[in-house]
């Protein structure tokens, strides 16, 4: 059966409209994901990193800053073990960051890296880093969160000073809500 | 059916016609033009003085947010689409819309939308309170429970607009009497089909963002949420990658409309047609690469502010490219200055205005001084008000003696243009300089030195508004009667749409006109 000229116009742009909302749902967030790893862009650091044995170039030496912050209604203490350290690019380095609940229920935290300047985003890799877990601790308990981190050798020139800041999130409910499916809304706050 | 409507109601309810569709839109729109203006009115009375008087911040953040997303989607938005539904046609020689039962289904469903939409003020938590913007995580993690119910409303408006769209795509490429070409359509109907376009590209996206939303507050993703691995700024691409599109669907049909008005009041033709159809098609074309400039404090490398930065004032060309050819369709003109043309006068003036302070936020070092201030507000709605507003309302003025067979009240027209610009002026204008000296916008309450200016921009956001009043009782007195209208009702008005009977009788061109 042929179909009429407004059929065929209909057709075409219902599928262009339906592709765009494919396009808005299933390929921005990846793609901007991608584009945020390739260029570093809002200091999003890579996953775990494989080691490779590269020479330590002690002629330079970076300064990598540490800060921990708590995101909003999160009552844990967090902070870094050390606020500072001079590093030799190449060199693999190992450094903690205590975390308390004082609270008298047992949470789940997740820390989110974000790094600056941007462009040494991608020449700051971590071997090992609690931030790749969620963290569970029961009432009034601490811990010892560590961290080891290599920083490229090819760091670009110029930068001198790396910060590395975790925000720390509480996922308690999330993680509840992922355990039990029953109950899926109802714990937002306004 | 036979010839004329149905009698009763049921006519508006069940109606196929493109006239009685494009008449509900006007007035739907209508409605909603005051309802969003009542708010502005509150928003204006709260920041009359500094402290806070009238309301509470949170719902001055409700009235911000609803004024922001009633004018844009229930006011310019309809209006244009009314606009389209009614002329269109008529244009280009059609007997109706290509789609007449879907274009029914169109505006039927924009009722519920913003019957839903308005009730969330009503409801436990207020209605949004996150601007129009909408950024995550205020939208998502901060909002009241009535967001939902925002988020179907965006959903349902998506699906009018885009129903509505490939309604006039489809009538515009199908539906041309015998010898209409492309290149002879009038530019009304070229920024339309360009606009369509625009819509049928954009709106899917945002209707993909409010979806993204509703994931992240019922059903445990995390697309915006840092905590599970998401990213707020991702909110901000993907809505200004539907919001620049947007601001150029709600200007694209109003270069239309001026295009139609001043060559008949100038008494030349248009001056340079097809620049005027490419210019159109460049800035659609644009509205998809200068996202990014409404963020520009939100961290970026400094080639992609550089990009934006001059994709951005690269519009600028186009768009002189159009100023240009209005100016010069009037120069050594035989102007006059009837009501449609005064209000398109002022649209061209105003309209570079508001493009030049466009220009300003564009340049990314000064945006940092610029971004979230008054300046923005003064900016947005020099572009808006008499960009989509007068250009609908002269619009209005310029058909209405075609569609009601009656000539509107001249004088009581042109008291409405000057209450309407001089208040427009005084409402904007002061909102540049606060902007400047560093008042922040969306907030209830403001430092001393922010008063005077704030005081003159409520007065005239009252003149504006009781002018409105004025339109409103011209156009309800013109359908009812008055002088009757000559076929042609101006001084040799080029387009088919001249050539049938005034009023227009309810099937034009039921046998395609012949163009030469």
């Amino acid at each position: 059966m042929a179909l009429s000229a407004n059929a065929k116009t209909t057709a075409k742009l219902t599928t262009l409209a339906v592709g765009m909302l494919g396009f808005a749902l299933f390929v921005m967030p990846p793609l901007y994901d991608a584009f945020c790893e390739i260029t570093g862009l809002n200091g999003k650091t890579g996953g775990r990193y494989e080691a490779v044995p590269a020479a330590v170039d002690t002629e330079r030496t970076v300064k990598v800053q540490f800060v921990a912050s708590n995101n909003e209604n999160m009552p844990w203490e967090f902070k870094p073990g050390m606020v500072e350290i001079r590093v030799h690019p190449g060199e693999a380095v190992d450094t903690v960051f205590h975390a308390r609940n004082p609270t008298d229920r047992e949470m789940i935290g997740q820390a989110i890296p974000s790094l600056v300047p941007f462009k040494a985003a991608n020449y700051f890799h971590k071997t090992e880093c609690f931030c790749f877990n969620q963290q569970s601790l029961a009432a009034g308990e601490t811990a010892e969160l560590g961290l080891r981190f290599i920083v490229d050798p090819d760091l670009p020139v110029g930068v001198n000073t790396i910060t590395l800041s975790y925000t720390l999130f509480d996922v308690t409910e999330r993680f509840a809500k992922q355990a039990n499916n029953k109950n899926t809304d109802s714990e937002r706050e306004g | 059916m036979a010839h004329g409507p149905k009698p009763g109601f049921t006519r508006w309810l069940y109606t196929t016609n493109h006239k009685d569709i494009g008449s509900m839109y006007l007035w739907f729109s209508f409605a909603m033009f005051l309802l969003g203006g009542c708010m502005a009115l509150v928003i204006r009375a709260e920041l009359f003085q500094p402290g806070l008087q009238i309301v509470q911040p949170g719902f001055f953040n409700q009235m911000t947010t609803m004024h922001g997303l009633i004018m844009v989607f229930g006011a310019v938005m309809p209006a244009f689409v009314g606009l389209a539904n009614w002329m269109v046609p008529m244009m280009i020689g059609a007997p109706d819309m290509a789609l007449p039962r879907m274009n029914n289904w169109s505006f039927w469903i924009l009722p519920f939308a913003f019957a839903m939409l308005t009730s969330t003020l009503f409801m436990e938590g207020g209605a949004p309170d996150f601007g129009w913007t909408f950024y995550a995580p205020l939208s998502t993690e901060y909002a009241p429970p009535s967001v939902t119910f925002f988020i179907f409303a965006v959903h349902i408006m998506g699906a009018s607009s885009i129903m509505g769209a490939i309604n006039i795509v489809a009538t515009i490429l199908n539906m041309r009497a015998p010898g209409m070409t492309l290149m002879k359509m009038p530019l009304f109907v070229w920024t339309w089909l360009i606009t369509a376009y625009l819509l049928i590209a954009v709106m899917p996206v945002l209707a993909g963002v409010v979806t993204m939303m509703l994931m992240d507050i019922h059903f445990g993703t995390s697309f915006f949420s840092a905590a599970g691995g998401g990213d707020p700024v991702l909110f901000q691409h993907v809505f200004w990658f539907f919001g620049h599109p947007e601001v150029y669907i709600m200007i694209l049909p109003a270069f239309g409309i001026v295009s139609a008005i001043i060559p008949t009041f100038a008494r030349k033709p248009l001056f340079g047609y097809s620049s005027m159809v490419y210019a159109t098609a460049s800035i659609a074309f644009l509205s998809f690469i200068v996202w990014a400039h409404h963020m520009f404090t939100v961290g970026m490398p400094i080639a992609g502010e550089l990009f934006f930065m001059y994709a951005t004032m690269l519009i600028a060309v186009p768009t002189g490219v159009k100023v240009f050819n209005w100016v010069t369709t009037m120069f050594r003109g035989s102007m006059t200055f009837e009501t449609p043309m005064l209000f398109s006068i002022a649209f061209v003036i105003l309209f570079t205005i508001g493009g030049f302070s466009g220009l300003m936020l564009a340049i990314a070092p000064a945006d940092f001084q610029y971004h979230d201030t008054y300046f923005v507000v003064a900016h947005f709605h020099y572009v808006l008000v008499p960009g989509a507003i007068f250009s609908i309302t002269a619009g209005v003025y310029y058909w209405l003696p075609k569609w009601t067979g009656n000539m509107y009240n001249e004088s009581m027209g042109k008291v409405h243009f000057w209450l309407a610009f001089v208040g427009l002026n005084v409402t904007f204008f002061p909102m540049h300089f606060v902007g400047l000296a560093g008042m922040p916008r969306r907030i209830p309450d403001y430092a001393l030195q922010f008063a005077d200016f704030n005081q003159i921009a409520s007065v005239g956001a009252f003149l504006f508004g009781a002018a409105q009043i004025l339109f409103l009782f011209n156009v309800i007195r013109t359908v009812r009667g008055g002088k009757k209208a000559t076929d042609e009702v101006w001084e040799n008005p080029e387009g088919l749409e001249w050539s049938v009977p005034s009023p227009a009788p309810y099937h034009t061109f039921s046998t395609p006109p012949v163009v030469r």
